[in-house]
């Protein structure tokens, strides 16, 4: 069990290096010449060459490295020249907004896709099943851009009950939150049918019925609870699914996130909050789903880690 | 399934569900029809008119002449959904296609070629799926531009792990299976081992990914041009158009609704029919 917690710590650090070597290769090694990347267009020479030796750029590969990692563990990442302030600053003063979609988000994915699996798998092959298959598939199938636009079409433009973009209020928050829902929910929505299912035809939930329980108790706290253990594993992954989802999302209606953010700084060129976007959304998600793993231990005392 | 497994699931395959039927023909039109492109329509699909600009579908108002009704800049927009899906499908392609063949290199590298590699070479999966896909794409695309290898790059960078950590995983059942370590034994390469043994029973997995796979290159090719950071104006591509026509959803809704629609079809369709290949292959699964 101590081994197990040491080696995922260990993974998820190796693999936050990873994640610092790519962003690093992205920007600083392919551009060529990432000073004039990271500096507004049309700066003076001086400018350049003064980020230059900051940056280390006359160093070897490895030195460079070392100096982007140094800064980065010292909450230095550079100045946003879009907003001229710490670029770090620029990124976590919209973070909440995007947490807050996210989690919206993921209220609607849990509630409604672990409904309608449920629901599937407990009513399996009539037609509260098909119409709850059929809602899996188009959520898979509709682009999140698209169904955003159609929701706003119908609510926004045809019926006015909707605002369409902003950020103020809840109703503001229906439709990005049900665009970004769509997907992930899909895929609750899948899984919890099958493994429902599995769980449902086991030895221990005939045991359950024979013995008298209430078909309610069987299946909310008897099939549900196991049926729970691989559904987290899949809503932790889709973490990275919510925050990617937010890019689209937040750009349709206007949603003033991370997701827009980093849209806007690639259009202005704004590298520094570029950099800060993708190493704090990948440190998001290696840590979300760290937390997940060691939660099983928790809930599953059954799991045995070697 | 070793050889005769593949046959085997050759004569399976006609007996595909009747929604992965529904799924395959969706792709096949929408392959065919935009393959056929400049012989089913004759419009100009990038030339502007503007005298005949923002004209609705025919049957809502349109004439015959426009089937799907005209853009902001009175081009056919019949003719830039059909010459939008060639570029969206072959890129798609394209990139399912790189994506599968480094994935099962890195696969077969990560199951056979010891453990150290193997650390190395899933650490580096983690790390890819540690970004999210769109960011990790609109960050690349801005840095190398929006060629449309450059596209397919980042597409394919995005799709490699699924097959990379599927082929590594039946390498590592395959090789402790009796007959694989009979012939270990008999003193086949390993190459050869591979060759026999481990990719025909690999081919099934794949298939499913790739087929689902398709339907989610074409979601983050549109989603990218979407964006702005994909095929540029005045080419045509499907989330160019529903980006365009998003200006007008008031007074043009089939601007934005059309591609968005020949979007959902085609992604539906390749989700369809990867479901019906993963019933039919994997008994097991579903």
């Amino acid at each position: 069990m101590k081994a197990y917690v040491l080696r995922r710590l260990w993974q998820s650090a190796l693999t936050l290096v990873g994640v610092s070597v790519l962003v690093f290769v992205i920007l600083r090694v392919v551009p060529g010449d990432p000073a004039k990347m990271l500096l507004p267009e049309g700066a003076p020479q001086s400018a350049v060459d003064e980020l230059n030796r900051h940056l280390g750029l006359h160093e070897p590969l490895h030195v460079q490295y070392g100096l982007f990692l140094k800064s980065v563990f010292q909450g230095d990442f550079g100045q946003s020249f879009q907003y001229r302030a710490p670029a770090l600053r620029v990124v976590t003063e919209r973070l909440a907004a995007t947490v807050q979609l996210a989690l919206a988000a993921l209220l609607i994915t849990v509630l409604v896709g672990g409904s309608l699996g449920i629901v599937a798998a407990v009513r399996r092959g009539t037609r509260y099943d098909y119409a709850s298959t059929i809602l899996a598939v188009l959520g898979q199938s509709l682009p999140n851009f698209w169904l955003g636009i159609m929701l706003i079409l119908l609510f926004g433009v045809a019926l006015r009950w909707l605002p369409t973009s902003g950020f103020e209020g809840w109703r503001h928050l229906i439709l990005p939150a049900v665009t970004l829902a769509a997907f992930p929910m899909a895929l609750v929505a899948r899984l919890t049918r099958s493994s429902m299912l599995e769980i449902l035809g086991r030895d221990f939930i005939r045991t359950g019925r024979a013995k008298g329980l209430a078909e309610r108790a069987v299946i909310l706290r008897h099939a549900l609870r196991n049926a729970a253990v691989p559904l987290l594993t899949v809503v932790g992954l889709q973490i990275g699914t919510l925050l990617g989802g937010a890019v689209i999302t937040e750009s349709v209606f206007a949603w003033p996130g991370m997701g827009k953010l980093v849209v806007d700084a690639i259009f202005f060129r704004d590298f520094p909050v570029v950099q800060t976007v993708l190493i704090l959304s990948a440190t998001i998600f290696v840590v979300i789903n760290l937390l997940v793993d060691l939660l099983y231990t928790v809930i599953d005392p059954r799991i045995r880690y070697s | 399934m070793s050889a005769a497994g593949a046959v085997d699931a050759g004569a399976r395959a006609g007996r595909l569900s009747p929604t992965a039927l529904v799924g395959a023909v969706l792709l096949v039109a929408a392959v065919l029809a935009s393959g056929l492109a400049p012989l089913l329509v004759a419009s100009d699909p990038v030339k502007p008119s503007y005298s005949r600009r923002l004209a609705p579908p025919w049957g809502l108002g349109g004439t015959a002449a426009h089937p799907l009704g005209t853009d902001n800049l009175g081009r056919d927009i019949l003719a830039r959904l059909l010459h939008g899906g060639r570029t969206s499908l072959a890129l798609a392609a394209a990139s399912v296609i790189i994506a599968g063949a480094v994935g099962i290199l890195v696969g077969l590298a990560a199951g056979s070629g010891g453990e150290r590699l193997d650390a190395v070479l899933m650490r580096a999966a983690d790390v890819q799926l540690a970004f999210p896909v769109i960011m990790l794409a609109i960050a690349i695309v801005a840095v190398v531009g929006t060629s449309p290898a450059s596209l397919v790059g980042v597409l394919a960078l995005s799709g490699w792990v699924l097959y990379a950590r599927t082929v590594r995983a039946s390498v590592l059942s395959i090789r402790r299976l009796e007959y694989v370590e009979a012939a270990y034994t008999l003193g086949a390469s390993d190459l050869r081992i591979i060759g026999r043994h481990i990719l025909p029973n690999t081919i099934a997995p794949i298939l499913v990914i790739g087929s689902s796979q398709f339907a989610t290159m074409v979601l983050l090719e549109s989603g990218l041009s979407f964006l702005g950071m994909g095929i540029q104006a005045p080419r045509p591509s499907w989330g160019l158009m529903l980006a365009e026509g998003r200006d007008y959803l008031s007074n043009a809704w089939w601007l934005a609704t059309i591609p968005g629609l020949a979007i959902s079809l085609v992604v539906l369709g390749a989700n369809l029919l990867g479901d019906g290949l993963r019933d039919l292959l994997d008994p097991r699964a579903g």
